[in-house]
C-alpha cells in the first residue's frame, strides 16, 4: 500500500490535475489583477498605462454597482429561501405512502436538467409575455389585465424562473437526507406522544440540518453566478433593475469592451464570493464533515 | 413507514404530489406539446391543450434551416470532450488520493473545491483575452479546455468518493501478482469502478451539456453549441413558437432522459459526496 | 529455495515505532506462525516481508538474494489476504489465472495450471462462477489456488481463518496443513488464535508490541515459556499466574502452573469451587483457594463438584513455571 514507489507513483498521478487546476487558479487571477490595475479598453487600444485604482473607484462608484450587488443578493437569498423551504414541503410530501412515487419523482427534478437559455425563454415567450403568453392568458380568463413580468418586475420574473430550476435539487437533495431517516426514530417520539407538528420540528430538522447547509452552500456557490436566464430574459433591464454583479461585469468586458473596469469589477467579484463563502462555512462548518 | 396507510390518506397525499409534480414539469410539457403544433395554433387564443392538429413539420424545418445539427454536434463534441479529458486527469488523481492517502489529501481535496467556488466572471476578461490571443476564440478545444478544468473538482471528487468503497485489499492482491501499476488500473480498478466512472461520465455530460457562461462567451458560430443557439432568439420574432419549441425540445432532450437515469449520481456528485 | 532472513527491520509509522527492531530467520520448507494480540504487529511484519509497506530500517533477503527494497511482483512470493481480495469481476479460472496473465504466459500454459491448481484444491467445478457466487471457504480455496499457480518461494497467510464460522475453519485449518505437507513450500501464516498456532506451526513467532517474545516450536512454547507474556498466551484456559506469599514460597515473584497441571483431591490448596463448567469430556473449575485467589482447573469429566463445594487442589510439582520480577522464567 504505502510503498516509497506506490508513493512516487501516486505524486505523478496526482501533479497534472493539480497543476492544472493551480495554473487555472493562479494565471487568469494574476492578469485578472493587472489588468484591473490598467487602463485598457478594447476600443481604445491606444489608451495605455496604469491607472491604479482608477477602475476600482469608477467601478464602485458607478450607479450601477451598488444595485447589482443589492440585485446580487436579492436573487440568490430569494432562490435559496424558496427552493429551501419547498425543498422541505415537497419533499416530505413525496415521502409520503403515494402512488407512482417514482414518475412523481421524475416529474419533479425535470426542471433541473433544463439548460438555462431554455429555460430562460419558455418562462419568457410561453407564459410571461404579456400578449400570449399563458399568465396573460390566464388573466384574461378571469377577467384582469395581463401583467408584465419581466417588464415590471424583472428580479422577481428571474428569481422566479431560476427557482424553478433549482427547486429539483434543493427537493433531491433533502428527499435523499429524509429517507435515510429511521421510521424507528419517529415511531419513538410519537410513542413519546410528539404530534406530527413537534416530530418534523424536533426530529425531522435537525436530521435534515446537514442536507439543508450543503444545499444553501452548492446552490449559493451556482447562483451567485446566474448568467443565461438574465441574458435571455431582461438582459439586465429595464435599466439595471435586473443586473446582477457578473452581468454588470459582463457587460462592461464583452459589451464596452472596458476590459480594465471589467476585469477591476471581476476582481470585487471574486472577494465578494469568497466573504460570503467564508461567513457560509463558518456559520454552518460545524454541520458540514468533509 | 411501514405501516398500513389507509387508502384514503394514500389517495389525498398522491393526489397533492401529483399536482405538484404537474405544476412543477407543465413549463416542459407545455414547450413539448408546442413543439407538434402548427405555428398558428401555436399562438392561439385561448390557447390549444391538446386537440390541436399535431404536427413534425416544425422538427423538420429547425433541422433544415439554421445548421442546427452543426450546433448539436458542438454540444455532443464539447460534453464528450470535456468528460473524457476530465476522466483523463481525474482517474489517476482519484486514484492516488483515495489509495495513497497522505497528510494532505483532505485539505488538498477541499483546496480543489474551492476552485470551483471562484466565480467564472472573475477570470472571463483574461480567458476571453488570452483565447483571443491564441486563437481559441471560438474554437471547440478552447472550450473544451475551459469546461474540463470548470468540472475537473466534481469529477475528482466524486471518483474519489467512489474509488474509495474498493478494498484497498484488491489491489494489493494484484500487486502481489505481479501486476504493474497500469495493469493494476486497467485490468483491476477500472473494471471494478465503471458504476461510479460512469455515473461521473453522465453528470459531466449534463453539466457540460448545460454550461451556459462559457459557451455563449467564447464562442460566436463555429464552436457554438446549443447554449447559443437558443440564446439567440431572446427576442423572438411574432410567429416562432413552435419552431423554437421543437429546437427547444431537441435541445433538452437528451440531457432530460440521462437526468431522470443519475438522480443518485446528481446528489452524491453535487454535493461532493457529502450527501449519499 | 523459500528461505527467508530478516536483520535488524525496523519499520515506524510516523513517531510510531510500531516495529522496534527484529531479527527472524525462517528456513526453506517450514510452517511458521506469527501470532500475538491485536495490535502487536504480525501484519505488519507479514506486509513487510510481502513488500507492501517498505521498511524503515534493517535489511531483508529471500532465497538468499537482497530483496529489501524489490517490489511485491518481483519477491517471488505469494499472500492469502484476510479477505480474500478476489477479482470480483472475473470468473474463478480468470482469478487465478492473473497472476500467470501478469507474468505474459501464453493462455495455454495458464490453462494447464489453473486446472491443476483446481485439481489440488477440489475447485474444477467452480471455475467459470464469480466470487460473488461462492461459499466462504471455496472462496478461500481460490484465494489460495491463485496463490500456488505461481509457484512462490514462500506463502504468506493474513489470518485467512477469521472470517470463516467455527466449523468451517477447523476444516480449512487441516486443509492448508495438509497442503503444506504435500507443497513443502515455506509457509508464513498470521493469526491471533493460538490454538491455530500450536496445531499448525513447525515453528511460532509470538509477538508483542513489535517485539519478538519467543520463537520456538509449539511444545517449546508450552514446556518452557520464556516470560509471563508467552506462558499467559499460549495453552487454552490461560495459565494461573500466582504472585504474592504462594510465589515467594517457590523463591520467585509470580508462580505459574497451567489447568490441567492441577490435581482435585488432597493437597496443599484449599478452596471453594466457584463456578464449574461441565463439558463431558472435561471439567473446568474456578477455585476460590485461601491465601492465593483464583484457580483455574481442569479435570476429568467424572468430576462431580457443584458451587460451593469444598475442595482440594495439588499441582504437579514438575510443571511449575518461576517468573522473576521482570516477568522472566526462572530455571
Amino acid at each position: 500500500m504505502a510503498t516509497q514507489s506506490s508513493r512516487k507513483a501516486a505524486r505523478a498521478m496526482l501533479s497534472p490535475t493539480v497543476i492544472l487546476l493551480l495554473v487555472w487558479m493562479i494565471v487568469p487571477l494574476a492578469m485578472t489583477l493587472w489588468f484591473s490595475l490598467q487602463r485598457y479598453n478594447l476600443l481604445y487600444p491606444d489608451r495605455t498605462g496604469f491607472n491604479d485604482f482608477g477602475n476600482y473607484t469608477r467601478f464602485v462608484l458607478s450607479p450601477a454597482f451598488g444595485g447589482a450587488v443589492v440585485n446580487t443578493l436579492v436573487l440568490v437569498v430569494g432562490v435559496l429561501a424558496i427552493t429551501v423551504i419547498l425543498g422541505i414541503l415537497i419533499a416530505l410530501l413525496i415521502d409520503q405512502p403515494i402512488w407512482g412515487q417514482g414518475i412523481v419523482r421524475i416529474l419533479v427534478i425535470s426542471p433541473f436538467f433544463i439548460m438555462p437559455p431554455v429555460a430562460a425563454l419558455i418562462w419568457k415567450n410561453m407564459f410571461m409575455n404579456p400578449t400570449n403568453g399563458l399568465f396573460a392568458e390566464a388573466a384574461k380568463f378571469i377577467g384582469l389585465s395581463p401583467y408584465d413580468f419581466l417588464g415590471n418586475a424583472p428580479l422577481a420574473s428571474i428569481i422566479l424562473i431560476v427557482a424553478w430550476q433549482w427547486l429539483p435539487f434543493a427537493t433531491l437533495i433533502l428527499l435523499t437526507a429524509l429517507q435515510s431517516l429511521s421510521s424507528e426514530e419517529l415511531e419513538a417520539a410519537e410513542m413519546d406522544g410528539a404530534g406530527p407538528v413537534s416530530r418534523f420540528w424536533y426530529i425531522m430538522l435537525p436530521h435534515l440540518a446537514r442536507a439543508i447547509t450543503v444545499v444553501v452552500l452548492i446552490q449559493t456557490i451556482f447562483l451567485l453566478g446566474i448568467f443565461g436566464e438574465i441574458l435571455v430574459t431582461t438582459n439586465g433591464g429595464p435599466g439595471t433593475s435586473s443586473t446582477t454583479l457578473p452581468y454588470l461585469i459582463y457587460k462592461e468586458a464583452l459589451l464596452d469592451f472596458d476590459v480594465g473596469t471589467a476585469a477591476a469589477g471581476g476582481v470585487v467579484a471574486v472577494i465578494l464570493a469568497n466573504i460570503v463563502a467564508f461567513f457560509l462555512m463558518r456559520a454552518i462548518g460545524k454541520n458540514l464533515d468533509a | 413507514m411501514a405501516r398500513h396507510v389507509t387508502t384514503q390518506r394514500r389517495a389525498i397525499n398522491s393526489a397533492a404530489a401529483w399536482t405538484v409534480a404537474l405544476m412543477l414539469f407543465f413549463p416542459i410539457l407545455w414547450t413539448v406539446l408546442t413543439s407538434f403544433k402548427p405555428e398558428a395554433q401555436a399562438v392561439a387564443s385561448p390557447p390549444i391543450f391538446l386537440g390541436f392538429d399535431w404536427t413534425l413539420q416544425n422538427y423538420v424545418d429547425v433541422n433544415e434551416q439554421r445548421d442546427y445539427f452543426r450546433y448539436f454536434v458542438n454540444s455532443v463534441i464539447i460534453a464528450l470532450g470535456s468528460t473524457a479529458l476530465g476522466l483523463v486527469l481525474a482517474i489517476p488523481a482519484a486514484w492516488s488520493m483515495a489509495f495513497v492517502p497522505g497528510r494532505k489529501t483532505k485539505d488538498l481535496l477541499m483546496w480543489m473545491l474551492s476552485t470551483k467556488m471562484m466565480p467564472a466572471v472573475g477570470v472571463l476578461v483574461p480567458i476571453y483575452l488570452l483565447f483571443k490571443t491564441l486563437g481559441l476564440l471560438d474554437t471547440r478545444i478552447g472550450l473544451v479546455v475551459v469546461l474540463t478544468l470548470m468540472n475537473l473538482p466534481i469529477i475528482v471528487w466524486m471518483l474519489y468518493t467512489y474509488f474509495k468503497e474498493i478494498p484497498g485489499e484488491i489491489l494489493e492482491a494484484a500487486r502481489m501478482d505481479g501486476a504493474t501499476l497500469k495493469s493494476e488500473i486497467l485490468y483491476v480498478l477500472t473494471p471494478m469502478a465503471v458504476p461510479g466512472i460512469a455515473s461521473t461520465v453522465l453528470l459531466n455530460i449534463i453539466l457540460a451539456w448545460n454550461e451556459a457562461f462559457w459557451t455563449i462567451n467564447l464562442t460566436v458560430t463555429d464552436a457554438a453549441p446549443l447554449t447559443k443557439f437558443i440564446s439567440g432568439f431572446s427576442s423572438p420574432q411574432g410567429l416562432f413558437y413552435a419552431k423554437l419549441s421543437a429546437a427547444s425540445t431537441m435541445a433538452i432532450a437528451p440531457i432530460l432522459i440521462m437526468g431522470w437515469f443519475s438522480q443518485k449520481q446528481l446528489v452524491r456528485g453535487l454535493t461532493f459526496g457529502a450527501v449519499k | 529455495m523459500g528461505k527467508i532472513t530478516l536483520h535488524q527491520v525496523r519499520k515506524s509509522f510516523g513517531e510510531v515505532d510500531v516495529i522496534p527492531g527484529i531479527d527472524l530467520t525462517i528456513e526453506d520448507g517450514e510452517f511458521v506462525v506469527f501470532v500475538g494480540p491485536s495490535g502487536c504487529g504480525k501484519s505488519t511484519l507479514l506486509r513487510l516481508i510481502a513488500g507492501l509497506e517498505d521498511t524503515t530500517a534493517g535489511t531483508m533477503q529471500i532465497d538468499g538474494r537482497e530483496a529489501t527494497h524489490l517490489p511485491p511482483a518481483q519477491r517471488g512470493l505469494a499472500m492469502v489476504f484476510q479477505s480474500y481480495a478476489l477479482y470480483p469481476h472475473m470468473t474463478v479460472r480468470k482469478n487465478i489465472a492473473f497472476p500467470l496473465k501478469m507474468a505474459g504466459m501464453t493462455a495455454a500454459e495458464q490453462e494447464a495450471k489453473v486446472q491443476h491448481a483446481a485439481k489440488i484444491l477440489n475447485l474444477t467445478n467452480y471455475l467459470d462462477r464469480r466470487p460473488g457466487q461462492l461459499s466462504g471457504g471455496q472462496r478461500q480455496r481460490v484465494a489460495i489456488g491463485r496463490a500456488i499457480v505461481r509457484e512462490p518461494a514462500a506463502f504468506l497467510f493474513d489470518e485467512p481463518l477469521s472470517n470463516l464460522d467455527a466449523a468451517l475453519r477447523v476444516t480449512m485449518r487441516q486443509e492448508i496443513s495438509e497442503l503444506h505437507q504435500s507443497l513443502k513450500t515455506t509457509m508464513i501464516y498470521v493469526t491471533h488464535d493460538q490454538v491455530e498456532a500450536m496445531t499448525m506451526a513447525d515453528k511460532i513467532v509470538v509477538l508483542n508490541a513489535g517485539r519478538v517474545e519467543q520463537v520456538g516450536s509449539p511444545l517449546d512454547l508450552y514446556h518452557s515459556p520464556r516470560n509471563l507474556f508467552v506462558a499467559g498466551f499460549i495453552g487454552s484456559p490461560k495459565m494461573n499466574l500466582i504472585t504474592g506469599a504462594e510465589a515467594a514460597k517457590y523463591n520467585c515473584t509470580t508462580l505459574g502452573v497451567r489447568p490441567e497441571h492441577i490435581r482435585v483431591g488432597e493437597g496443599p490448596w484449599q478452596g471453594v469451587v466457584g463456578l464449574s463448567e461441565h463439558l463431558g469430556s472435561d471439567s473446568f473449575i474456578k477455585v476460590e483457594v485461601d491465601g492465593i485467589g483464583t484457580i483455574n482447573v481442569r479435570a476429568s469429566g467424572e468430576i462431580g463438584v457443584h458451587h460451593g463445594d469444598p475442595i482440594k487442589l495439588s499441582p504437579d510439582m514438575d510443571k511449575l513455571h518461576r517468573f522473576d520480577g521482570e516477568g522472566l522464567a526462572l530455571k
